[in-house]
């Protein structure tokens, strides 16, 4: 790809971008959030046009008009968001050999035997285990996003790009993902890998080509660069520390958890005091998330108790806990954390109207300097306030999806990966807020499954592993390693 | 900041209706000398009064990101329960109100249950209990349109007749404007300032905006549901009422054409001025635009089976606009 430009309404999202891989390479492409990586990808699989600039395969010129054009010339693309690639309803045996079925050439009936054993075979050649007669409905996020590698993979790719591949994955599932990309690799593909893991980064790509402002930085070999140096990169300033850390008091206990029961989640008891960061690791599906969750009441429990400052409290719904003092920022930020269609005002003061709304009016005045005190506060990087959310960038989304609890009188903020999909500029401002809260005595609860932040950012470290809590640690005594250990079922 | 660039479809998007609304009218006038007189157009803020009510109440049902297609059948229940209430059974005020404005209660009630709590998808539920309370309206009626001095069925006369307060409603006026016009502005400006001003209407806006983000942010979203029902169809019940008392007869089966017009006014509505969703403001403008056509129409004598096209037409357009913005916006 050479001198690519692309313009959204006047605004330049892209900047005679350089972009090359060679066959057998597996060439990462970094940059913090809107730096162009997702543009300059949807031109190559013909999602967008560019305005300016050429593609060129084999050192042919190419036009890609269209997904199908893309396809054609064997470009694949293993998107994030994979539910808008699968349809549900079908199996995922029908999934996995879906352009077969819509470009056959064969007339007549579907070949039901033969369609379940082509797509047994290759979902062992990967060594996957999903039944492949199952709906695609009821399948995982990991699942389902085996089956779109499948997919991409059954096609005779040249091309395969992964966009965050390993973000709903488990770190054993991360590995066996590797393993498969090595094997493309063997056969040849050229493999463009975009991720916000660094670690993995290292691990397993040749070379690295980072953007920056809708320009390309610097293209290098991996073996020549460092993680500091690709972080500076991306920001375009040294980084100096990754988790501002406050030192904090603890205080009296706030939350008081025994054996707390429900889907995935087998018997766990949790403490926090004032002022205390509690991170709650354990890989993906180890049930941090229905833990956050039966915590927010949001699913229903089966046992345990819940005690706040030292009364019981009773929840069936998350309004039950809101008024409780207990709040929750979840993991699906869209569809869960903020109102895409509605403005950052609005956003901002869903949780605390009732406290400024006496007669049930909403007074303006007071909700749009809150919301101006709020976006000055968190950092929001917003036109104005009246801005719809959906147009901020995911970082300043999740902002706006932690800045609505923010004046609530909450005792327990509960963070359930607050840093997922999030550059590195905004995830250093989620860090100083979680401090600042609990500089002001709140209780903090942070779910992730990012070991080193947790590590960063905690004061105590508990480990989950199949809806249990299976270690206990303490500030400066954890290590990836260890944490890992316990993570996946080390006794 | 940038200067904005002018675009053509944004500006059609927000003054679009408007424009249509005065373009048919000028036409309308020039074809017609009475078309632009006073008397023609409260007659058209008159005609339009009932489906405002009928369209406010499925603004409602949009707003929480549902729907309710049972209004229609709504309007020609309390229809004929409420001329019942006069004609068969003598009541006074009373019983009169009460019990029309009760049922529409429990109609939306029965909408909310089969909606927020058993789950069924809301055009689903209400498709069927648009058949249940149109079965219940003909039962009771046994099919007959309720009038002064009808045969009953054992032979005698209806002993009651229309109250002249009830009449009033539909047909009085303060200060030559007709009382039902009255009515409708003062429940356009009641609701357009309880969505737009008050916590609750903020709080139904959110929970159609993402059910699962209102339900997270602790906003009791079935309350929320629950009430959207029950006001669509109190509004539909009411404009029932408004119905009866304008025709002085609980005419049988009057509401059926009534949801077609509600539906394309609310949806006509999206678009006023750019809202780009359910307000109540917009709805009344798309009513509006929908009863300057149809008087258009009949002034200019074209036949009255011919109006359901044209009726089509406006709901097929206005929702061509709004969900040729709706992608827009996603793209951007």
């Amino acid at each position: 790809m050479k001198g690519i430009v692309k313009h959204f309404s006047g605004v330049p999202a892209l900047q005679s971008v350089q972009f090359e891989v060679k066959a057998g390479e597996v060439h990462a492409l970094l940059g913090a959030n809107g730096a162009g990586k997702s543009t300059l990808m949807k031109i190559l699989t013909g999602a967008y046009q560019a305005d300016e600039g050429s593609i060129s395969i084999d050192g042919h010129d190419v036009a890609i008009r269209s997904p199908q054009d893309a396809k054609a010339l064997g470009i694949q693309c293993v998107y994030q968001e994979v539910d808008t690639a699968l349809i549900p309803y079908l199996s995922v045996a029908e999934n996995i050999l879906l352009d077969q079925l819509v470009s056959s050439k064969k007339k007549g009936l579907v070949n039901w035997q033969s369609l379940y054993a082509e797509s047994e075979k290759i979902l062992q050649g990967f060594g996957f285990s999903i039944p492949v007669k199952m709906l695609v409905e009821q399948c995982t996020l990991s699942e389902k996003q085996l089956i779109l590698i499948a997919r991409a993979t059954v096609q005779q790719a040249k091309y395969v790009i992964f966009d965050e591949p390993t973000a709903p994955l488990s770190t054993k599932e991360s590995e066996r993902l590797f393993q498969i990309i090595a094997q493309l690799k063997s056969a040849g593909v050229g493999i463009i890998y975009i991720s916000h893991r660094l670690p993995e980064i290292f691990e397993i790509c040749d070379r690295i080509t980072i953007m920056r402002d809708g320009q390309g930085v610097i293209t290098t070999e991996t073996t020549a660069t460092s993680m500091d140096e690709v972080i500076s990169h991306m920001l375009g300033k040294s980084f100096a520390e990754e988790f501002p850390k406050v030192e904090v008091p603890i205080g009296e206990p706030i939350l008081e958890v025994q054996g707390i029961a429900g889907a995935k989640v087998h018997g766990v008891d949790v403490r926090v005091r004032e002022g205390e960061i509690v991170g709650v690791v354990g890989l993906v599906g180890a049930g941090k998330t229905e833990l956050a969750r039966l915590l927010f009441g949001a699913d229903p429990k089966e046992s345990g108790e819940i005690r706040l400052k030292g009364k019981p409290v009773r929840m069936s719904s998350p309004k039950d806990a809101v008024d409780a003092g207990i709040v929750l920022v979840p993991e699906e930020r869209r569809k869960e954390g903020i109102f895409v269609e509605e403005s950052v005002k609005n956003n901002l003061s869903v949780a605390t109207l009732a406290n400024w709304s006496p007669l049930g009016f909403i007074r303006k005045g007071i909700e749009s300097r809150q919301a101006k005190d709020l976006v000055q506060k968190l950092g929001v990087k917003t036109a104005d306030i009246g801005q719809l959310v959906g147009f901020l960038s995911g970082g300043n989304q999740q902002k706006v999806a932690i800045g609505k609890w923010v004046n609530t009188n909450a005792s327990i903020f509960m963070f359930d990966e607050p840093t997922k999909g999030v550059d590195i500029g905004a995830k250093s401002d989620i860090y100083r807020l979680i401090g600042t809260l609990a500089e002001q005595k709140k209780g903090i609860l942070y779910f992730s499954c990012e070991f080193q932040e947790v590590i960063g950012i905690a004061d105590r470290i508990l480990v989950m592993f199949e809806g249990k809590i299976v270690k206990e640690l303490s500030r400066g005594q954890a290590t990836q390693e260890q944490i890992m250990y316990y993570a996946s079922g080390g006794e | 900041m940038e200067v904005k660039k002018f675009s053509l479809f944004d500006f059609v998007y927000k003054y679009g209706t408007v424009a249509v609304i005065v373009i048919v009218m000028l036409l309308f006038s020039l074809t017609n000398p009475y078309f632009f007189t006073y008397d023609n157009l409260t007659d058209i803020l008159r005609s339009i009064s009932i489906v405002t009510f009928v369209a406010i109440g499925v603004t409602f049902s949009l707003i929480v990101g549902g729907f309710d297609l049972s209004v229609g059948s709504t309007v020609s229940l309390t229809t004929v329960v409420s001329a019942s209430m006069m004609v068969w059974y003598e009541q006074g005020v009373v019983a009169t109100f009460i019990i029309p404005i009760a049922l529409s209660l429990l109609v939306g009630l029965v909408n909310a249950f089969l909606v927020v709590k058993i789950r069924i998808p809301d055009l689903l539920a209400t498709l069927a209990m648009l058949y249940i309370v149109n079965g219940i309206h003909m039962t009771y009626s046994k099919g007959y349109s309720i009038y002064a001095n009808m045969p009953m069925a054992d032979g005698t006369t209806a002993p009651g007749k229309f109250q002249s307060w009830f009449l009033w409603l539909g047909q009085g006026e303060i200060l030559s404007v007709p009382v039902p016009v009255i009515l409708t502005f003062l429940l356009v400006a009641i609701t357009h300032v309880y969505l737009t001003y008050t916590r609750q209407g903020r709080m139904l806006y959110m929970t159609g905006g993402n059910l699962e983000a209102a339900r997270l942010s602790g906003i009791p979203v079935n309350r929320y549901r629950t009430l959207a029902y029950v006001l669509s169809a109190l509004f539909a019940g009411l404009g029932g009422m408004l119905l009866a008392a304008r025709i002085g007869t609980g005419q049988v089966s009057s509401g059926g054409s009534m949801l077609m017009d509600a539906v394309a006014a609310a949806f006509v509505g999206f678009s006023v001025f750019g809202a780009g969703k359910p307000n109540v403001f917009g709805t009344f403008v798309g009513a509006i635009l929908i009863g300057v056509l149809l008087n258009g129409m009949t002034m200019l004598n074209l036949p009255y089976y011919a109006y359901d096209i044209i009726k089509g037409a406006v709901l097929a357009l206005a929702l061509a606009v709004t969900y040729y913005q709706l992608r827009r916006k996603r793209k951007a």
